[in-house]
């Protein structure tokens, strides 16, 4: 947390140089979105970078109540999925009557559709924040994915409602039919809304969000109402996420009761915590990781989401920060030059920890396979050797690996801590550490 | 008519007591620790593949013993080593780590007894009619669902109310700092408290999994309605918890009952209409919006009486 507030006062102090770089990023962003689909042109991937687009601002979105509001939601998904309604209801609409709106326009109508609904219910939701706000969004998303599969006419029961976004008009002679024309339509989105959603942090708004999440009863001290503030984040996020929900009516065609259910606001919250919540990047990280996973684990193995779960427990409890936190903790040691002081632990204590993690990996996917087969025998591929399942010695492997790799994991990591703890002395005598 | 009430309250009084077996101790932990405990009804789910398994091996009754010890100690380490590494980076880091444990608990167990239900059956000893209500038959197992939780109702008054743990625990509620300046083990507290918290939804798992579905979804289908119960009841307050869980429970299974609609209460529709938001309200049956019931309760205690109907504290 505390860097996001340095960061942004550097910024103040110096305008020169430090904005020359800020921008700079931006357009490197900018150029990157351009560029990558001449770089990997393949069909496979370009589906890959649209879920990786939607699921950025997704992400991105929920960090603002997660990360900037410390609000704890379970229930995001439903403003990704009225979004994507919206967008699917006003594209079929736009066809039938032939109103002259553009496709590139109908991820904006998938976000009013997401603020209409924030609007309605965020001022009872928002009343109270952490626990009672996460019980609360749990509720009211269970009561809309249930909701959907009674009002049928308005999101098509079970197998959702389906559209046609080549059937809108045209314009600059873009058709939307090519995957890649969708794509740069998400990459645009994507720009657009990161840049809005950094804005917003940098915004008078963005920063009592921080103090309402730090100090609600400061807040209310200096004559603030917290409720209020935290109803405006709700609504921004619910907007935010209306947009990528729209977005991915228009890449899959199609809105169903999926796209509101507790399975996508689990994710959700997955790619933002794992990220890391407490940096703007964070949500960004996380997002192209677990997207990144989700399409290239479900192919090698069955139980993908196993994994997700033991990331996720790892990442809360070691590692609150996140991957991107997990990273900025090096930046005071890099300043100070002290880096190199942990680095020998680092790679002393790889070695075991990816013992560690392989037998972990031996023991899940050989008590799958066995529970899959009913006991008989099968073979597991790890690291290109085969094991059978039924073998005792690949248990014995499996066993020796878990309870030998952690063991020694252990006396590695005590090594690092040490290690960190005089790098990190050194970089607070030469003043890089508060 | 009168057999459907009469059916329906047995039903639901046995719905009810089942909710209170798990949210009794979602409840005092989450009053205790302020944690609220994302995988209790995962614990719920462990007791009945659990159960289950034991079953299997062992015969019903060892099982019935066996099964909820086992989940308290799966919930006595959760606590040890996970909940309490976890208590430094605060409520929501520990609400999360429950979470992503509801998530891999979920995973494991679809991963060794598969997504399909499992053949979890009442045991031959208790496989007869009980009594006969009219025309229908009632399942002796259904009573002795019935007696387990009543017993488990007021063992957990009695140890409350009129033992030395129960009045520690009552007093760690409110002022947690206190009792250990007293020299207690406050840490060995919340971790007796959240293993027998888990031990009770085992045991509802247990003696629920012959008579529901025993499936992977379980916990996932069951676990919001047990936060809409807390909820309803007052956070933090027990007896609000048995009034919820006894009226939600009877909610539901009187929705599910009733078949009526308002088509068959006013007529149908003009037919000329066509499909709309209207049509769809005005054709679903009670028994189609059952699963809605609970959260609508929820939004609308919330908005009526946002502390829950016995909570002191404003949720």
């Amino acid at each position: 947390m505390t860097s996001t507030v340095t960061s942004a006062s550097d910024i103040a102090a110096k305008p020169s140089g430090q904005n020359l770089r800020f921008y700079g990023l931006w357009v490197v962003a900018a150029i990157a979105l351009v560029a990558l689909p001449l770089i990997f042109s393949s069909g496979g991937s370009l589906t890959s970078f649209s879920l990786i687009g939607i699921a950025i601002i997704f992400a991105l979105s929920y960090n603002i109540l997660l990360g900037e509001t410390g609000l704890l939601s379970f229930g995001h998904a439903v403003h990704y999925g009225l979004g994507g309604f919206a967008a699917v209801h006003v594209m079929n609409a736009v066809t039938a009557h032939g109103w002259p709106i553009p496709l590139p326009l109908i991820p904006l109508l998938g976000g009013i559709g997401g603020l209409v609904f924030a609007l309605l219910i965020g001022w009872v939701m928002t009343r109270r924040a952490g626990t009672v706000f996460a019980m609360i969004s749990l509720g009211i998303g269970e009561l809309v994915a249930s909701s959907s599969l009674i009002l049928r006419s308005v999101f098509g029961g079970e197998s959702g409602i389906s559209t046609d976004r080549t059937a809108l008009p045209h314009i600059f002679g873009w058709t939307f039919g090519p995957q890649i024309q969708v794509y740069y339509l998400i990459a645009f989105w994507v720009l657009v809304s990161a840049i809005a959603m950094y804005a917003l942090t940098r915004t008078p708004l963005g920063r009592i969000c921080n103090a309402v999440r730090d100090n609600p009863g400061r807040v209310e001290f200096i004559g603030y109402d917290p409720h209020v503030v935290r109803y405006l984040a709700y609504c921004f996020a619910g907007f935010f996420a209306g947009i990528a929900g729209g977005l991915a009516a228009i890449n899959f065609e199609i809105a169903n009761s999926a796209y509101l259910g507790a399975v996508q606001s689990g994710m959700v919250l997955f790619a933002t915590f794992i990220g890391g919540a407490s940096y703007f990047f964070g949500p960004i990280l996380g997002a192209i990781l677990v997207t990144y996973l989700q399409l290239g684990l479900t192919s090698v193995t069955s139980v993908w989401q196993l994994y997700f779960g033991i990331i996720f427990i790892g990442i809360v409890m070691f590692a609150p920060g996140g991957i991107a936190g997990l990273v900025m903790m090096h930046r005071p040691l890099i300043r100070a030059r002290t880096l190199g002081m942990v680095i020998p632990s680092y790679l002393v204590a790889a070695l075991p920890t990816l013992a560690l993690a392989c037998g972990v990996i031996l023991v899940i996917e050989t008590v799958a396979r066995y529970a899959v087969t009913g006991g008989e025998g099968n073979i597991v591929k790890l690291l290109g050797i085969p094991f059978n399942t039924t073998a005792p010695a690949t248990w014995a492997i499996a066993a020796v690996l878990v309870i030998g790799g952690f063991i020694v994991a252990r006396i590695t990591w005590r090594r690092i801590a040490g290690a960190w703890d005089r790098a990190a002395g050194i970089a607070r005598d030469r003043g890089y550490l508060a | 008519m009168l057999e459907l009430i009469v059916i329906s309250t047995l039903n639901g009084v046995l719905f009810g007591m089942l909710l209170f077996l798990l949210s009794s101790g979602l409840t005092v932990i989450f009053s205790m620790m302020g944690v609220l405990n994302f995988a209790h009804a995962s614990f719920y789910m462990l007791g009945a593949f659990f159960g289950y398994q034991l079953t299997k091996w062992i015969g019903f009754w060892p099982a019935l013993v066996l099964a909820p010890l086992l989940v308290g100690a799966v919930g006595m380490a959760v606590e040890r080593y996970g909940l309490r590494n976890t208590h430094k980076h605060g409520h929501v880091a520990e609400l999360l780590l429950t979470f992503g444990l509801a998530f891999a608990i979920e995973e494991v167990v679809s991963m060794i007894w598969g997504k399909s239900p499992v053949d979890y059956r009442v045991p031959a000893a208790l496989d007869f009619p009980a009594f006969t209500v009219f025309s229908t038959n009632y399942p002796a197992y259904k009573i002795f669902m019935l007696a387990i939780s009543g017993l488990i109702f007021v063992a957990l008054l009695i140890a409350l109310k009129r033992t030395r743990v129960g009045l520690i625990v009552q007093a760690a509620l409110t002022h947690p700092h206190m009792v250990g300046h007293l020299g207690h083990n406050v840490g060995r507290v919340f971790m007796l408290v959240f293993g027998v918290g888990s031990a009770l939804a085992g045991l509802a798992g247990v003696i629920a999994g012959p008579a529901l579905v025993t499936q992977s979804d379980m916990a996932a289908l069951l676990g919001p309605i047990l936060f809409v119960v807390i909820v309803f009841g007052g956070l933090g307050s027990l007896p609000g918890a048995f009034i919820a869980s006894l009226f939600i429970g009877l909610v539901q299974t009187f929705a599910v009952a009733l078949n009526g609609s308002l088509a068959s209460a006013f007529g149908p529709l003009d037919p000329g209409t066509g499909p709309s938001v209207l049509t769809d309200i005005w054709n679903v049956t009670i028994a189609q919006i059952a699963p809605v019931l609970p959260y609508v309760l929820l939004v609308v205690i919330l908005i009526v009486r946002p502390m829950g109907l016995l909570g002191t504290r404003e949720t």
